[in-house]
């Protein structure tokens, strides 16, 4: 139990670090590589909440597929245009004011209520809790989800179609 | 580690990829900041499912995950579209609809 702090900090510096990365570096390609460690990272700190079955899908739809498709777009553009995709920003100042402001605002929000300083001991096996009410209480979202993935695949594919 | 520190870490991930989302040119750099501010969403929902004892946060955070691949898929093929149009992948140069 005493090693949670040790590797909430260590996770925390990580995500904070790469998500940085993500949104400064100049490579686009090396900014997708950052985002992979700091979807990786968040698995971590879903084990650290006892969330074993979604730091899984995490690794897997996150860092595996997204990361994957991020990549594959790179590639098939940069094919496209003939050269490297640099990638400048822009309105840093403004874009620091509102950000900053946003995160002020959540601070405060969350300084404001009184919140749990431990968690409730679990009952039962997460993973297990999460079947159940998926198969019970949420079906109808959890096959409605199915068609919203039957609808993507189909428009990602006519989107991506090859020029006739 | 209290609810607190977790709720903290998300709302700095998500202030990053708000700046990401602000501040990058181009169209695949905002998706990538989109990502991480969804990705903050999903630790705050994990968090106070875990902290609440309910499990309906962790089905939310199931559904989060599965829809932002869902857009990613359609966000990345809708540019892969108008680079093929109109050769460029540069938020400012997609100013086809300005009156």
């Amino acid at each position: 139990m005493s090693l949670e702090p040790l590797a909430f900090g260590g996770l925390s510096v990580v995500l904070v670090g790469s998500a940085l990365a993500v949104v400064l570096v100049k490579n686009l390609f090396h900014a997708v590589l950052f985002l992979a460690l700091a979807l990786t990272g968040t698995a971590g700190v879903f084990l650290l909440l006892d969330a074993e079955f979604l730091a899984a899908v995490q690794l897997l739809l996150y860092a595996g597929g997204v990361v994957t498709i991020v990549v594959f777009a790179i590639v098939v553009t940069e094919r496209l245009v003939g050269d490297r995709l640099g990638q400048t920003s822009r309105f840093i100042g403004s874009g620091m004011a509102v950000a900053g402001a946003v995160l002020v605002g959540l601070l405060l929000f969350i300084r404001q209520e009184p919140l749990a300083e431990v968690r409730p001991p679990l009952d039962g096996d997460v993973t297990r809790a999460i079947g159940d009410a998926l198969l019970t209480r949420y079906v109808l979202p959890f096959e409605v989800l199915a068609l919203l993935f039957l609808v993507t695949l189909l428009g990602a594919l006519y989107f991506a179609r090859p020029e006739d | 580690m209290p609810l607190q520190a977790y709720l903290i870490l998300a709302a700095v991930l998500f202030a990053i990829g708000l700046f990401g989302v602000f501040t990058r040119r181009n169209t695949v750099g905002i998706l990538l900041g989109i990502e991480l501010m969804l990705n903050a969403v999903n630790i705050n929902l994990v968090a106070f499912a875990r902290f609440n004892g309910d499990a309906a946060g962790f089905i939310f955070t199931v559904f989060t995950i599965c829809i932002t691949v869902a857009e990613v898929a359609v966000g990345l093929a809708l540019v892969i579209l108008i680079f093929r149009i109109r050769r460029t992948a540069t938020a400012d140069h997609l100013d086809l609809l300005r009156g």
